[in-house]
């Protein structure tokens, strides 16, 4: 078993600085501030100039790193463009120097990203200023330090996107997050199956079990520091918790003679909802992590799985085929029948919450394709997103605007991969992994 | 229940739980040969398949009793093939007590992972509970479920999804009973 590398979720302490900027009076803008709204509709992507960040002593490498980090954030989006540096007439060779905005005006810039990176012992400071070309003003609130160590340097440069894509959508970064994932490899008759744990762009993976047991569907807790998942190590599928700093992991649930699967955190992660199965029939059930029990939230014949909660923990939405086809419904926290919201035709599975509480996400199987997609949380405006073969299991981004999901090919070589894309159905790509991939959730924006 | 009967329960279900873990798929899938019962591998005891030609052999289970049932798209209804099947089954386990059974329940790939997980438990509970009405002692046997994690045949048409919605019946020799 090769030794799992401890993250850095607590190795890291990000210091967050404002830097003070000088004190301006308010420059009338001509125009508004540069701004994207996230919506339906062709959004041409916005040119923005992200020239190299200035190495303010010691950092070597990190400077550039950074910046390239920075740039494929944000032009990863599909929101932005920057502006390649061979067509920049001035250079930034200070961060506190003055600034030729006539300069990033000539070039089309609309939003100039302008940073600095000092490195001293194992200790990395990051700092950037994010001007509205037009005005030559700071964008509000987006001129921040952060200090850790190199070892954390992408997070930092994960921080910067994340205020400058915030600053500009208005809606919550999503860069500086991790997403867990099961690993495959092997045969599709014989496949091998490991936790492991990336950024969100896929860089730094981390292996947290070996393949020796078939694992699936991991989920992060509310703070990242927790994964619930199932796992065959005992024999039979059992829901699992494992701490991520020691990597140690207990079995949840040992009823002999029933299977535990689909588990979920509450989002005050003090209650996992799961499917328990017994004697062929499965229903929802609830156990509370502080010792509270095990309670049974639908009791039916039929199978009732995939329950995630509303983000304010009032509501839980599922998945029955109590007509007959799996269907979404939702349910108070403290269980019942549920309503049923979906309503088009073919199969629904998997739904998942927002973060936000405005949408549910799915995957519909209909006509031998496979969608992901969203409605409303009524059920209305159902928006199907992607169609393959074989599109499963989606994960929201912190910030509920772009969704992951398992993508299978078809036939006896057929692999699976993670991709991604918008709420809208924009900017669908597949996040890079080492090898096939499938089940990944998104951890929360990390601290 | 009486509390002995109980306890009874509890030491089968033990039993068969240290001495079998039913994975057989365990290490990356040792079970890729068709997955025929009782094929050693990690995680499980291994146990003599025997002679074919031996009626009391775990090989003529598998080979001459089939040691395994079909589905249709999304069901778990038992067709009259698979009564049949299962009723040869149940005859062989009354006659050779020697043995105790996972059942595993399978689905094919075209569903989701929760859901197939249920299905398959779903399909592995009703063949055990034929076998039951056909005087198989429940202590003998245990369900698993794989969704579709486990396929035996890889194509994605009808024809490889028809083999792989099925439920086997997995012998152990020494547990149970």
């Amino acid at each position: 078993m090769t030794r799992p590398m401890r993250t850095p979720f607590r190795t890291l302490l990000a210091v967050v600085l404002g830097i003070l900027t000088l004190a301006a009076a308010p420059v009338l803008a001509q125009s508004g501030p540069p701004r994207i709204v996230i919506g339906p509709g062709v959004i041409e992507p916005m040119p923005i100039a992200v020239p190299t960040f200035v190495d303010e002593g010691g950092a070597g490498d990190y400077a550039r790193q950074i910046t390239r980090v920075v740039i494929s954030d944000l032009e990863g989006t599909g929101f932005f463009r920057t502006i390649g540096e061979d067509a920049h007439i001035s250079r930034i060779t200070s961060f506190d120097g003055g600034i030729a905005f006539e300069d990033w005006k000539a070039i089309n810039a609309q939003v100039l990203v302008t940073g600095a990176v000092s490195v001293a012992g194992d200790r990395i400071t990051v700092k950037f200023r994010a001007y509205d070309v037009f005005n030559g003003q700071v964008l509000d609130g987006a001129a921040l330090q952060f200090a850790g160590t190199t070892q954390g340097w992408r997070r930092m440069a994960h921080k910067v996107a994340d205020v400058v894509y915030s600053k500009i959508t208005g809606e919550g970064g999503y860069f500086d997050s991790r997403v867990v994932f099961v690993s495959e490899s092997g045969p599709k008759n014989a496949r091998a199956k490991r936790l492991a744990v990336m950024d969100y762009d896929g860089a730094n993976v981390q292996y947290l079990t070996d393949s020796s047991a078939i694992v699936l569907a991991p989920r992060f807790s509310p703070t990242g520091d927790r994964i619930l998942y199932t796992s065959y190590e005992t024999g039979f599928p059992r829901i699992t918790l494992m701490d991520v700093g020691s990597l140690r992991r207990q079995t949840l649930e040992e009823q002999p003679g029933t299977m535990t699967f689909a588990p979920r955190f509450s989002p005050d992660g003090q209650t996992v909802v799961f499917s328990l199965e017994r004697g062929g029939n499965t229903d929802i059930y609830a156990l509370s992590l502080g010792g509270g029990g095990l309670r049974q939230l639908t009791n039916s014949p039929s199978i009732e799985t995939a329950p995630s909660f509303s983000p304010d923990g009032s509501q839980i939405v599922f998945e029955s085929d109590r007509t007959g086809t799996p269907q979404i419904y939702i349910m108070p926290a403290s269980g019942g029948e549920g309503t049923r919201i979906s309503g088009g035709e073919g199969r629904y599975g998997t739904p998942v919450w927002s973060p936000r509480g405005d949408y549910i996400a799915f995957t519909k199987q209909n006509a031998g394709r496979f969608h992901i997609g969203v409605m409303r949380t009524d059920g209305s405006e159902e928006r199907l997103l992607t169609a393959s073969f074989l599109d499963e299991g989606p994960t929201w981004a912190p910030n509920g605007r772009v969704l992951m999901f398992t993508r299978e090919t078809a036939g006896a070589g057929g692999q699976t991969s993670l991709w991604s894309v918008d709420i809208t159905g924009r900017n669908l790509k597949q996040i890079p992994t080492e090898g096939p991939a499938s089940d990944p959730a998104w951890s929360p924006l990390l601290p | 229940m009486s509390l002995a009967a109980k306890s009874l329960l509890l030491v089968a279900a033990l039993a068969l739980a240290a001495c079998n873990n039913p994975d057989r798929y365990g290490a990356g899938g040792a079970g890729g040969a068709g997955g025929a019962g009782g094929m050693g591998g990690a995680g499980i005891d291994t146990t003599g398949l025997g002679d074919p030609n031996n009626p009391t052999s775990i090989a003529y289970f598998n080979q001459r009793v089939g040691d395994r049932v079909l589905f249709a798209v999304d069901q778990s209804t038992l067709s009259p093939e698979a009564r049949q099947i299962l009723t040869a089954q149940a005859q062989w386990l009354n006659q050779n007590p020697g043995y105790a059974a996972i059942i595993e329940g399978h689905a094919d790939e075209q569903g989701t992972r929760e859901y197939n997980l249920a299905l398959g438990a779903r399909r592995a509970a009703a063949v055990q509970n034929f076998l039951i009405s056909q005087g198989v002692a429940a202590s003998r046997m245990r369900t698993i479920s794989y969704g579709k994690e486990r396929p035996i045949e890889v194509c994605s048409e009808e024809a490889c999804y028809a083999k792989n919605r099925r439920a086997v019946t997995v012998l152990s020799a020494g547990a149970g009973v």
